[in-house]
């Protein structure tokens, strides 16, 4: 369904995230934070948005794990920046979708 | 002089491989090759009954070379590594072996090391798998003693195998405590990394009254920290404390070792595979399937199976020098235990959710994303089906390798 946030119209789906990457910008995260409760956004929220989003653009599967070994964030700190559900609201506000399990 | 194909592994991937292709590929042309640690075959999802007493383990362990056709060759050893460079895999008793070309099948493994305190002193004692012959083994015995308390059934961290595994096995423990009569006096919880115990969202609103009705309680995204066995609780990363009796876990899963071994991996040892071709990504003489790959479908055998159907094709193109065909979709089907009696049956792919709908004619006679006694009834059936028809690569009727298209809603 197509919204409005931060001003910008963008498709999501039902449960808010992105349908389509390419459409984000840091005014829409950081609209899309405010209702996670989250932020504002600090450099080190941006630095896992822009890690998870680049590797989103290579294909990468998006694990904790894989976020822990990246250097970028440990997950003790990823619990601290996106309080309740790490991943699924950083991925949220990064614009890409949700991880999901198979059914 | 002849070609030789190598196959890494004797699983459900593996030894499909070796009946397709010695079908296909001409004795005077091409040796074929098998190679696995084990010299029994363990039929995976019946581990999951093992631990209720619904099989015994003579239903669920054959031996390998029964499976294994006329005309190719089983040598069980451990692997060592693998050198695509060399185009050589060597095995662990220092036997090296040449190959023109290469399957890799080495599946998936439970790694416990991976989570702080998971192997402790309590391991196998009120913390157990049942993704391993030796866990589920043990985890029958627990339960059948289990006096009642608080039972906790918790997935690691993804991607698993049999993803939907965790879930039934809750199902399952439901049923079983209630037939033991000690329902009330036992606790069941299903903790998992994840947003919810379903987290599409067909299935989710289609299926996501089953926690309730059955009393298990569900903690999301909980990312274990460590195992407090002094204690006997998870511990997650942002403080949250889950208590256990008994824990079911299932533990991180990660590709061979001998993938790591051979800088082969990625940082779960899965190895970069062309998702629709099913050729490595690096090395075109090399072929993937099954658990081993990195691919973004379910670790299962019903994904290895459609799989094994487009590896055929393409390997014999790849021989002829001809292009691969782009054609595996992701195609994953799969019956889902949900207790008393009753199952589920989902089937997805890459682009498509799982949905509503008949399966695998249009008139059913199965039905997809419902509970039904017939689904478990399949499910129970299928062992058969797999003994007889899946592992010697035989068709099955009405099942194809690419996913039929959902049904279009009626509006």
């Amino acid at each position: 369904m197509i919204t409005t946030i931060a001003g910008h119209e963008v498709d999501v789906n039902e449960e808010g995230y992105l349908t389509d990457m390419t459409r984000w910008n840091e005014a829409i995260a950081a609209a899309i934070a405010a209702g996670e409760g989250v932020g504002p956004l600090t450099d080190a929220h941006l630095k896992v948005i822009h890690y998870l989003r680049e590797q989103q653009a290579k294909g990468a599967a998006l694990t904790i794990r894989s976020m822990g070994k990246s250097g970028v964030v440990t997950t003790k700190e990823l619990y601290d920046l996106f309080p309740g559900g790490p991943l699924k609201k950083s991925s949220k506000i990064a614009g890409i979708p949700k991880p999901v399990g198979c059914i | 002089m002849s070609q030789h194909l190598l196959i890494l592994g004797a699983g459900t991937a593996g030894t499909m491989m070796a009946n397709h292709l010695r079908r296909r590929l001409s004795k005077k042309d091409w040796r074929i090759t098998v190679v696995d640690r084990s010299d029994k075959h363990l039929y995976q999802p019946g581990l999951l009954f093992l631990p209720f007493g619904t099989y015994t383990e003579d239903q669920i362990i054959r031996e390998t070379r029964e499976f294994i056709p006329p005309g190719v060759d089983f040598v069980q050893a451990e692997i060592d590594r693998i050198e695509p460079a060399r185009r050589l895999v060597a095995l662990a008793n220092g036997i090296e072996i040449n190959y023109d070309l290469l399957i890799i099948a080495t599946g998936c493994r439970t790694a416990p090391e991976e989570t702080e305190g998971m192997l402790g002193p309590k391991w196998r004692v009120n913390i157990h798998d049942f993704y391993t012959l030796d866990g589920a083994r043990a985890l029958r015995k627990q339960l059948a003693d289990f006096p009642g308390g608080r039972v906790v059934i918790h997935l690691n961290e993804v991607p698993v195998k049999c993803p939907v595994a965790p879930l039934e096995f809750i199902f399952l423990a439901d049923t079983y405590f209630r037939e033991r009569g000690i329902r009330d006096r036992v606790t069941l919880t299903f903790v998992t990394p994840l947003s919810g115990a379903f987290t599409k969202p067909k299935a989710s609103k289609k299926l996501g009254h089953l926690l309730g009705d059955k009393g298990i309680e569900l903690v999301t995204d909980f990312v274990a920290e460590r195992i407090d066995q002094e204690e006997d609780k998870l511990v997650c990363y942002d403080g949250r404390e889950v208590p256990y009796d008994l824990l079911v876990t299932v533990p991180t899963n990660m590709g061979d070792e001998a993938v790591r071994r051979s800088n082969l991996g990625d940082d779960l040892d899965y190895i970069e595979t062309n998702r629709h071709t099913l050729q490595s990504v690096n090395f075109p003489d090399i072929f993937v399937l099954g658990d081993a790959t990195n691919l973004p479908a379910s670790k299962a055998g019903s994904v290895a199976h459609f799989e094994s159907e487009t590896l055929a094709d393409n390997l014999i193109l790849h021989i002829e020098g001809k292009p691969l065909k782009e054609e595996f979709d992701g195609h994953s089907n799969c019956f889902i235990e949900s207790g008393n009696g009753k199952a589920l049956l989902i089937d997805f792919n890459y682009e498509h959710e799982p949905h509503e709908g008949p399966f695998p004619f249009r008139f059913g006679p199965l039905k997809l994303l419902e509970e039904s006694r017939l689904n478990h009834f399949g499910k129970l059936a299928f062992r058969h089906v797999y003994w007889n028809l899946l592992l010697k690569a035989r068709p099955l009727p009405g099942i194809s390798r690419r996913k039929k298209a959902p049904p279009v809603p009626a509006e």
